[in-house]
């Protein structure tokens, strides 16, 4: 269990009158205190941590964000900023102490340029909202983290998001041209904007996977894309990982990027298939789903190509979509994964360590191992062309100990990710989750310089407490 | 030159308060403000690729590696440096470096990006990991050699593009992605500027993946052998791909671009010649006087040229389908500000990218940042480099 420090005495002792400041600052319905109106936010997609807020804010405009920042600035009050509180590492945990800043009423699309290519859109808009404000003129925001029907635009930012086309599109930070950001003084500020390559530091780069450490997000300048003529997508089934990952490795090596090109293994394949109906090959260790994009001429010449490549690698079958609804079905077993994993256990954690994908056999052996050793099940669910691993790990909630194992499970394949040369956290942010493991990845050197980045944005370290940097390293 | 060395003498320069002027092999120099540093560091001799693993898409090089050495070996793998960075050498001339001497350091230190830019990112967006001494003389790593990777703040973003100002990078990993098999381009001709990008917002606004979107005015084409043959201007819309697709592509990129006029489709030899001189900034290379970069929203482009055309006669092509304006015009204060004001006004970025050093010390090389951007900017700074001794005023007078 990851240890949260006390909260500040002297804040709670003031706690009415902070609520009453803040009242001053917001129409009525946009702070919430009672207890339990207080409950829905105690907690995020990382369930097992639970702490109601001090109170909660739903600010409007950014000059109502900026109002409150300065606000609570000046009284010294911690925030945590919050989209839709689907982060997998507790990266919206609110602390007893502080004020939850939720930008979901921040949810109006601003601006759509077709001929420059972006859109503005406000901090609580969610990612699929995006895409459906410009899918009927054959534009897509690219980024589609598997919860993109509930998380929100400023949650990607602050997680830097990827999703299972990244491969081809990149992640969040690849795809933005600019912000405009409340710092924890209540300054706003814009950070780039139309154009590309803003001179200056790179402030999109450093803001975008900051954690809510830095600044509140307002609004968000997005890269719109037209969408290729078509998309198909087929599955390969393997008799082992090992198998399957060579056959990755050949198609990378071809010189095919496709857009998508995920893998489950044997668990996953089953836990999906019971969800979704998808006609994903039971008999299989392993499973590639791969996608193309392109004319039909082209994903005719390109699944060609790719299944060339799979046949050298004793596929147990191939399966090519053959209509949309058939590649609908087989991305939603992908994209249901965690859902479906949660039907076979109620309880589960989700890992997210990158590896050089040529190291995937050997880490799918130890976990395998230490599945075994802990007596935990697990499933892996991963982005396969990059090495981001989600191994979901099984447990009991209601079983302490079973818990206790699957937390120590994960800090050992997360762990093991850093051994191998990869990292501890490839899209789902350190949060409170992973918070004491970073001296696994970085020194204290590099720990102290990435402090004083947060210094230079937040010196009173009000901003998301207790998250990202080891609490000895935030002492410090 | 060791990573070691490095450390010692950043350390050394710190622990005495020394100015460091931070270089790779030092072709960028004429780039933004003259720094004004005692000592020299040239991170060149501190070369060599130390991982090449193509089937996991990176490659990982110390940063005096030159970016020459760096595209062969991954050209070997039949792969890229996926954004395409330009050789600045023909438009800054410097006769003490000699062509394609640029680092990879550099490059990255400056984010560099060509015209793939558009569609495939810029050099930040590519930088996996990087190895780095902060002005304390500490060495700090960020990101890694795996593709995708949230651990912690993004130094890797911050690094790129902060002219050696923040830290002195020692070994850069980059993703890099297959080399296509086939270019092909769809070249119009005789458009305005207004006209132009409008073509090339359709272009990029198709379903073919354009991955370049680039506009030469009569002159400008007329100094690129691959397009002086059109006769007039330009407007170029590339695609990289399967020789099958790219044959398919262009073909129907010409028929959604027939209201524009009629278009040629150029072949994969004269479409690398044509976007290498286009990178390059090849039809600036003859002319006298400053160059600028302006970066604005791409329907902005014809109004910022128009203004700038107000106050002086500039020589200038687009890229980046007409968002990046290449200007060459009188090395004057008075054109700069008319460069300042018209990309200003466009809500837009700039850089002054070759002037005379008195022009460079006396004006603000990109934009003034708002005041309480001023002030993290210094901030952030100092979090590096508290002694302000990499590469003093380079970004800023005073930073
Ligand atoms: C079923 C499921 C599937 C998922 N699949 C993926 C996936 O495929 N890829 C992926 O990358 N992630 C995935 N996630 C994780 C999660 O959805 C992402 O991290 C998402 O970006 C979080 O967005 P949110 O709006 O829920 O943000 P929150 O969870 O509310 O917040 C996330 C972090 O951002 C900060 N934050 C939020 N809004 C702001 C703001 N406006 N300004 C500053 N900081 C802010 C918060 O403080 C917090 O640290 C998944 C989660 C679930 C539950």
């Amino acid at each position: 269990m990851i240890r949260q420090p006390d909260p500040k005495q002297d804040v709670l002792d003031r706690r009415d009158a902070i609520i009453a400041g803040l009242r001053r600052l917001l129409p009525d319905s946009g702070v919430i205190a009672e207890p339990i109106r207080l409950k829905p936010y105690e907690t995020d997609g990382l369930t097992a941590y639970r702490q109601v807020p001090l109170a909660v804010v739903l600010p409007e405009t950014t000059e109502q964000v900026a109002a409150v920042l300065r606000f609570l600035h000046h009284e010294g009050v911690r925030v945590v900023p919050r989209g839709a509180g689907t982060s997998l590492s507790g990266g919206a945990l609110p602390m007893a102490d502080a004020v939850v800043v939720a930008l979901m009423r921040l949810n109006r699309i601003l601006d759509i340029d077709y001929a420059d290519r972006c859109a503005v859109v406000q901090a609580g808009v969610t990612n699929i909202g995006i895409t459906q404000a410009v899918q009927e003129s054959g534009f897509f925001y690219a980024p589609d983290p598997s919860s993109q029907l509930a998380c929100m635009i400023g949650g990607n930012v602050g997680m830097n998001s990827g999703g299972a086309h990244c491969l081809r599109y990149g992640v969040t930070s690849n795809n933005l041209l600019g912000l405009k950001i409340v710092t924890i003084a209540g300054e706003v500020l814009d950070i780039g904007g139309a154009h590309l390559d803003a001179a200056g530091y790179d402030w999109l780069g450093i803001l975008t996977g900051s954690e809510g450490q830095l600044a509140v997000v307002t609004e968000v300048t997005v890269r719109i894309l037209r969408g290729p003529e078509g998309a198909r997508a087929m599955l390969a089934a393997f008799r082992s990982n090992e198998i399957a990952g060579a056959c990755v490795d050949a198609i990378i090596g071809s010189g095919i990027i496709p857009v998508a090109l995920e893998f489950m293994d044997r668990p996953a394949i089953h836990a999906c298939e019971a969800f979704a109906h998808a006609g994903y090959p039971l008999d299989a260790e392993a499973m590639l789903i791969i996608e193309v994009e392109g004319s039909i001429g082209e994903q005719d010449t390109l699944l060609d190509r790719i299944r060339a490549i799979c046949h050298r690698f004793d596929p147990i079958s191939l399966r090519v979509s053959a209509s949309a609804e058939e590649s609908q079905a087989i991305w939603k077993g992908r994209k249901g994964a965690f859902g479906a994993v949660g039907r076979i256990s109620p309880d589960y954690l989700c890992m997210d360590g990158t590896i050089p994908t040529s190291r995937l056999p050997e880490v799918l052996r130890r976990i395998a191992e230490m599945s075994a050793g802990y007596g935990l099940q697990v499933a892996n669910i991963f982005h396969a062309g990059d090495g981001n691993l989600h191994p979901l790990i099984m447990f009991d909630a209601n079983d302490p100990d079973s818990f206790h194992r699957a937390e120590r499970f994960g800090a050992d394949i997360l762990t093991l990710c850093v051994e191998v040369g990869g990292c501890l956290t490839g899209e789902h942010g350190v949060g409170v989750e992973k918070r004491d493991l970073m001296g696994v990845q970085f020194t204290a050197t590099e720990l102290a310089q990435q402090r004083r980045i947060k210094d230079a944005f937040d010196p009173g370290w009000l901003l998301n407490p207790n998250k990202v940097f080891p609490l000895l390293a935030q002492a410090a | 030159m060791t990573e070691a060395e490095i450390i010692a003498a950043v350390a050394e320069a710190h622990a005495s308060a020394t100015p460091l002027e931070i270089i790779g092999a030092g072709s960028k120099r004429g780039l933004l403000r003259p720094v004004q540093a005692a000592r020299t560091l040239a991170v060149a001799a501190h070369s060599g690729i130390t991982l090449h693993a193509p089937k996991e898409l990176v490659v990982s090089a110390r940063a005096g590696t030159t970016l020459r050495d760096l595209t062969a070996i991954v050209a070997s793998a039949g792969q890229q440096i996926t954004s395409e960075p330009p050789d600045l050498s023909g438009l800054l001339g410097d006769p003490a470096v000699p062509p394609a001497a640029q680092t990879i350091g550099g490059v990255v230190g400056a984010n560099l990006s060509g015209p793939r830019r558009v569609a495939w990112g810029a050099t930040r967006d590519h930088v996996l990991g990087v190895r780095a001494v902060n002005g304390r003389g500490e060495l700090i790593r960020s990101g890694g050699r795996v593709l995708k990777n949230v651990t912690g703040l993004d130094i890797c973003k911050l690094l790129t593009g902060s002219h050696g100002t923040l830290a002195v990078l020692t070994e850069i990993t980059l993703k890099v992605l297959p080399a296509a098999e086939r270019w092909g381009s769809v070249a119009l001709t005789g458009l305005d500027p207004a006209q132009a990008v409008a073509a090339l917002s359709a272009a990029l606004g198709s379903p073919y993946a354009v991955s370049g979107a680039a506009h030469l005015p009569a002159e400008a084409a007329a100094l690129v052998p691959a397009l002086a043959w059109l006769g007039g201007a330009v407007t170029l819309a590339r695609i990289e791909d399967f020789a099958t697709s790219v044959a398919y592509r262009t073909d129907r990129l010409r028929a959604d671009l027939a209201p524009f006029g009629r278009a040629e489709i150029l072949d994969d030899a004269a479409s690398r010649a044509a976007w290498d001189a286009v990178r390059d900034a090849v039809p600036l290379h003859g002319a006298a006087g400053a160059v600028w970069r302006v970066s604005v929203r791409p329907s902005a482009g014809p109004g910022v040229l128009a203004a700038i055309g107000r106050a002086f006669a500039a020589s200038w092509f687009m890229d980046w389908g007409g968002g990046l304006i290449w200007l060459a015009g009188p090395a004057t204060t008075a054109a700069h500000d008319a460069v300042m004001a018209a990309a200003g006004a466009a809500s837009g970025t700039w850089m002054l990218l070759r002037a005379p050093e008195g022009l460079r010390a006396a004006v603000a090389v990109i934009p003034p940042e708002a005041p309480a951007l001023a002030r993290i900017t210094a901030s952030v700074k100092a979090a590096f480099d508290p002694k302000g001794i990499l590469n003093p005023g380079r970004m800023y007078a005073g930073v």
